[in-house]
């Protein structure tokens, strides 16, 4: 299992969910403390797309062998892609969080929501307390 | 995901704790001890033991030692099972159970002398089961000893397990269900014939401040260290009970489908109870499920039209969902399907033949 390891160019959720913004699309995943905390993910239910995700809300569920946690959506917006290898390589989600782990793509509807999301620093912390 | 709740006792720590800190171990409270849940991921060390060897610190668990020329008597009248069967250097499972059949506690005994026998003890038990030897000793001339500071223990399991230890031990070492002492890499140790994973192995009773050199050298010849996560899995895989989930006072042994180790001749506590449940069976059993739909079910999700799942966890083994369900008597066959709610999901379940998971 990869470090610990919080990447500065992205945005964090307190529920331990990240977002990659290029232009109007993002990309989400679960932090390396979430993924460390489930232990070895095993399922990884896709939601459709075209989905209309909301911010602060759950979109789908991840299942390790010991745990299920609910999944939030750090920004509101219509699913267009979800990462398909996840379906028989969920592993891929303790392996590379951030990378090949990533699990879903959204077009952002309202690019001010942002605002509400962590640094990465800033969401570092909320791990130390 | 929330952070652990904090604890208003502090939690004990086994002699291995600096072992399984310096490891890298997630470590969790577990039945009043800080114990490791997993080191370098529950799949991987679940598959170690399956496939080649596994060692895990279970100091955590009790020992209450009963001597004297009535611990027999005694202890046929505290543990279900026929404690008369076993001769020296013998073992054996067996429930404790209340008056009215409820179980208290699963456990193993061991007769490590002609009137000796130790009693291993769940740790969330441990204090009750002294106390309930101590309240029935009565007029019985017999010694009871609460030995669980005196013993750390390691569960060596795997394929390969007996031959790690072989390796570094003075004498051959016990048989399946036997018990012997032998000095394992130059230390005293109780080396047991038995384990809770499915397969073969020994587990070590030996003093605390020796279990650290005696894991090192185990771990260097290649027992991996396994936490509670996979030893979970592991007892699942093979349909043992774990006390609390699967086993509780308010089912007694033959609902939990523990008839096999209850001899009600023995006259026993709770023995009246448990020839009544056979004669008359209650109204759910327990037996094993794997899920035939995507998901997992697990301990608390209740059954469609009644029941309940006790322990539910993915098979690394299986890879799906299994467990240990308690459903209406009429409906627990096996073959019987039924649906299980799953956070408000109805994923469907089959009860299966046990063990769910045998050697391939």
């Amino acid at each position: 299992m990869a470090e610990a390891s919080y990447p500065p160019e992205l945005l964090y959720h307190p529920e331990h969910d990240w977002a990659r913004i290029e232009g109007d699309v993002a990309t989400f995943g679960i932090t390396w403390h979430a993924q460390d905390a489930l232990g070895d993910i095993v399922y990884f239910d896709a939601p459709a797309i075209g989905a209309q995700l909301s911010q602060n809300e759950p979109y789908t569920e991840v299942e390790s062998v010991k745990a299920v946690s609910d999944v939030y959506a750090p920004l509101s917006g219509e699913l267009v892609e979800v990462n398909e290898r996840l379906a028989d390589n969920p592993e891929l989600v303790n392996e590379d969080p951030y990378g090949d782990g990533w699990m879903v793509k959204i077009r952002i509807t309202d690019a001010g929501e942002a605002g509400g999301l962590l640094a990465r620093d800033a969401y570092v912390a909320t791990l130390e307390e | 995901m929330a952070a652990a709740p904090a604890s208003a006792t502090p939690l004990r720590h086994t002699s291995l704790y600096e072992k399984h800190v310096a490891l890298g171990a997630r470590m969790v409270p577990f039945a009043g001890w800080e114990m490791p849940v997993q080191y370098e991921g529950v799949i991987a060390e679940h598959n170690a033991v399956r496939r080649d060897a596994g060692i895990f610190d279970v100091s955590h668990m009790g020992e209450i030692e009963t001597s004297g020329p009535a611990a027999l008597e005694l202890l046929q009248r505290l543990l279900s099972n026929d404690l008369a069967k076993v001769e020296v250097g013998g073992a054996q499972y067996s429930v404790l159970c209340r008056e009215d059949g409820g179980v208290l506690d699963d456990c193993f005994t061991y007769r490590l002398g002609p009137e000796r026998y130790l009693t291993v003890t769940n740790a969330a038990n441990h204090e009750q089961d002294l106390g309930w030897f101590i309240a029935h000793r009565g007029t019985h001339d017999v010694e009871i000893r609460n030995r669980a500071e005196d013993y750390a223990m390691l569960a060596v399991q795997g394929p390969i397990a007996r031959e790690i230890v072989q390796a570094i031990a003075n004498a051959p070492l016990p048989k399946r269900m036997r018990v012997e002492e032998r000095v394992i890499d130059g230390i005293e140790a109780l080396v047991c014939g038995t384990g809770y994973t499915g397969e073969d192995g020994v587990e070590l009773l030996l003093a605390p401040a020796d279990a650290p050199a005696v894991w090192d050298a185990l771990v260097r010849r290649g027992a991996r260290p396994a936490g509670l996560a996979a030893r979970d899995t592991l007892r699942t895989e093979v349909c043992y009970h774990l006390y609390g989930n699967d086993l509780s006072s308010d089912h007694g042994p033959i609902e939990a489908g523990l008839g096999w180790c209850c001899k009600e001749d023995t006259g026993f506590i709770g023995a009246e109870g448990v020839r009544a449940a056979r004669s008359d069976p209650p109204p759910e059993q327990l037996v094993p499920f794997k899920l035939i739909e995507r998901g997992v079910a697990r301990a608390g999700d209740p059954v469609v039209g009644g029941g309940h799942v006790t322990s539910g966890t993915f098979s690394p083994s299986l890879e799906i969902g299994i467990g240990l369900v308690y459903l209406p008597r009429e409906r627990s066959a096996v073959g019987s399907e039924f649906e299980v709610d799953v956070r408000g999901k109805a994923r469907r379940g089959v009860v299966a033949e046990r063990p769910l998971y045998r050697h391939p």
